[in-house]
């Protein structure tokens, strides 16, 4: 139930190919990040999902519907894809209340909606006032307008103060654990790994990965020793000498030292041969930045200069 | 924050239970959509203004002028017609009218608002035939207050002369009914071109210059040419306002019928194109 379903999904826009042969499932229950590097097709997925553009081939449907064969949405689905999707001459409250209207939603779950996202002060005032911050909580409002079992966000924290992401994050979860489907895109890897249980990662509009967050993590190939020593010099000379890769942590002379190459057992027992003191030895598990970079250094559409 | 006033959800959602798909809702969003937006205020009421001052101003400049027009002219009650619907106030509810009809749904594409709104009704067709009945309801409206209260300044300031008419002679009605559809043919047509250039300064040019421009390059003295000017909405209106049936200056004149069918033809057409054009496209 309420599961979003992408079959052999591709679009073409003239002789550019957008999403090619993309498969993939989103469950309920969880909030799955969908992750690529910037151009690499994400909105064109959510817009292909959501009925706006039809697809070139293969197919995308939300509860074995395809989305655009309902007549009213709002129920069914609830997206946010760009905050700047509304009429900057309208009131917050006139723009929910045409929507909600067009569902047959009663005007009263505007209040309830507006409340939620904390714009219940700014409900009168014209929405081309507000920051892109007050534009997403507008947008994640319309999205919860229908109370739907499915929603979908494109890149929901771009402009939001600390406070607001700390908050959409603690919605997206409670959204996931009332059972609904949460399907959430992003570049930033750092937001999915504090937000999302699944991830689905494309590059260049093709599946990379579609796994847990935990696992993608754990692709990266470079496990890390995190080391603290008032004896860095040492220290260091001593790891080398046993085949590490020793690189100091911030400046040449700090105390902290990234080890490659040794597990933490190994280490404390070099410094311990050596009479070298250690104030910290931690595993530094590899983090889904790494991952994804990884992953996706072959898909960058766009890369700056020619630094590869 | 507070919490989500809705019921949790279990894994095992029923399915959606939802109302009816009703049209009349499609409607009332639409009509929220265009009262709350101040331009809808203002520039229905500048073009009331304008309209009915066009017609105290021709109904003026003939009062002024009757006593030095020959003996037989200037008793003619056409005057007290054409002025109630002087040319110039007319253009310019055509062109607000249209302005208004195109931004309706091309202001839509230019903030990206039409994909929220498409996401909350998939249903495309039935939403531009919304955004359609909302623009007949509210100009039609305008047209009939801006028709009859033309008619009637014309006609209070003409009788000081003793050179008012009434609906039911020299075709008044016919030419109130032509001036009081003028704004919600041209608010359909300004919808159909609206959508189909889905840019609004773009639109609103376009339809100002189909609309008030285009035919005037159509001389009515040459009849092919004669041909295409009487098939433009402006033409058509020029005609059903004029009382007088005879041959009246130079060239070709419109029928009656013809103008007519070029009122019903001009908006239906724009309104079909819409419609096919929102469920053929990406948005």
């Amino acid at each position: 139930m309420d599961v979003i379903e992408v079959n052999e999904l591709t679009k073409r826009y003239g002789d550019r190919t957008a999403v090619n042969g993309l498969t993939f499932e989103v469950k309920p229950g969880q909030v799955t990040g969908f992750l690529g590097p910037n151009g690499a097709g994400k909105t064109t997925t959510l817009r292909l999902i959501l009925g706006l553009d039809a697809p070139t081939g293969g197919s995308a449907t939300v509860n074995g519907l395809r989305f655009a064969d309902h007549p009213r949405g709002l129920r069914h689905v609830g997206a946010l894809l760009d905050a700047h999707h509304v009429h900057g001459g309208r009131s917050a409250e006139a723009h929910l209340w045409a929507l909600a209207r067009s569902n047959g939603i009663a005007p009263r779950r505007v209040g309830e909606v507006l409340e939620e996202v904390g714009l219940t002060e700014v409900a009168r005032r014209r929405v081309g006032g507000f920051s892109l911050g007050m534009k997403q909580r507008l947008g994640i409002a319309t999205a919860l307008l229908g109370d739907p079992p499915v929603l979908m966000f494109d890149e929901p924290i771009n402009g939001m103060d600390p406070e607001g992401v700390l908050w959409v994050r603690r919605l997206f979860r409670r959204l996931a654990d009332e059972g609904r489907t949460v399907f959430l895109s992003s570049h930033l890897m750092t937001e999915m790994e504090n937000t999302a249980d699944q991830l689905v990662v494309i590059g260049r509009g093709e599946l990379i990965a579609a796994e847990p967050v935990r696992e993608f993590a754990a692709r990266s190939k470079r496990l890390t020793v995190l080391v603290r020593t008032p004896q860095a010099a040492e220290l260091t000379a001593v790891l080398t000498a046993a085949g590490a890769e020793v690189r100091p942590e911030g400046s040449a002379r700090a105390e902290a030292l990234t080890v490659t190459g040794l597990a933490t057992d190994r280490i404390g027992a070099l410094a311990f041969d050596n009479g070298v003191m250690l104030h910290e030895l931690t595993t530094r598990t590899a983090s889904l930045e790494e991952a994804f970079m990884e992953l996706t250094a072959d898909s960058v559409e766009y890369l700056a200069g020619q630094s590869r | 924050m507070t919490t989500l006033s809705s019921l949790p959800r279990t894994a095992t959602a029923a399915p959606v239970a939802e109302p009816r798909a009703r049209f009349s809702d499609l409607v009332v969003s639409e009509w929220i959509k265009a009262w709350s937006l101040r331009s809808t205020w203002w520039t229905l009421v500048v073009s009331l203004l304008v309209a009915w001052g066009s017609s105290f101003a021709a109904a003026k400049a003939d009062y002024d002028d009757i006593p030095s027009y020959g003996p037989g002219l200037g008793s003619h009650p056409a005057f007290a017609v054409t002025d109630s619907f002087p040319m110039m106030g007319w253009m310019t509810v055509m062109l607000s009218a249209s302005a208004l009809g195109a931004l309706a749904i091309a202001s839509e594409y230019g903030t990206g608002l039409i994909r929220t709104t498409t996401i909350a009704v998939p249903a495309r067709g039935p939403v531009v035939l919304a955004k359609a009945a909302v623009q007949t309801v509210i100009w039609s409206v305008f047209g009939c207050v801006a028709a009859v209260g033309g008619f009637v300044i014309a006609q209070s300031v003409l009788s000081g002369r003793h050179a008012s008419t009434t609906l039911g002679q020299d075709h008044a009605l016919r030419a109130l009914f032509a001036a009081a559809l003028l704004a919600p043919i041209c608010a359909l047509i300004g919808l159909g071109v609206g959508t189909l250039i889905r840019h609004s300064a773009a639109s609103v040019g376009a339809t100002a210059f189909a609309l008030l421009l285009l035919p005037a390059f159509f001389s009515q003295t040459k009849q092919w040419s004669a041909d295409i000017n009487h098939g433009f909405v402006r033409t058509a209106f020029e005609r059903l306002v004029q009382p007088w049936d005879g041959g009246f200056g130079i060239g070709f004149r419109a029928t009656v019928p013809g103008s007519w069918t070029v009122y019903l033809l001009w908006p239906l057409i724009a309104v079909a194109l819409a419609v096919w054009a929102v469920r053929k496209r990406d948005v």
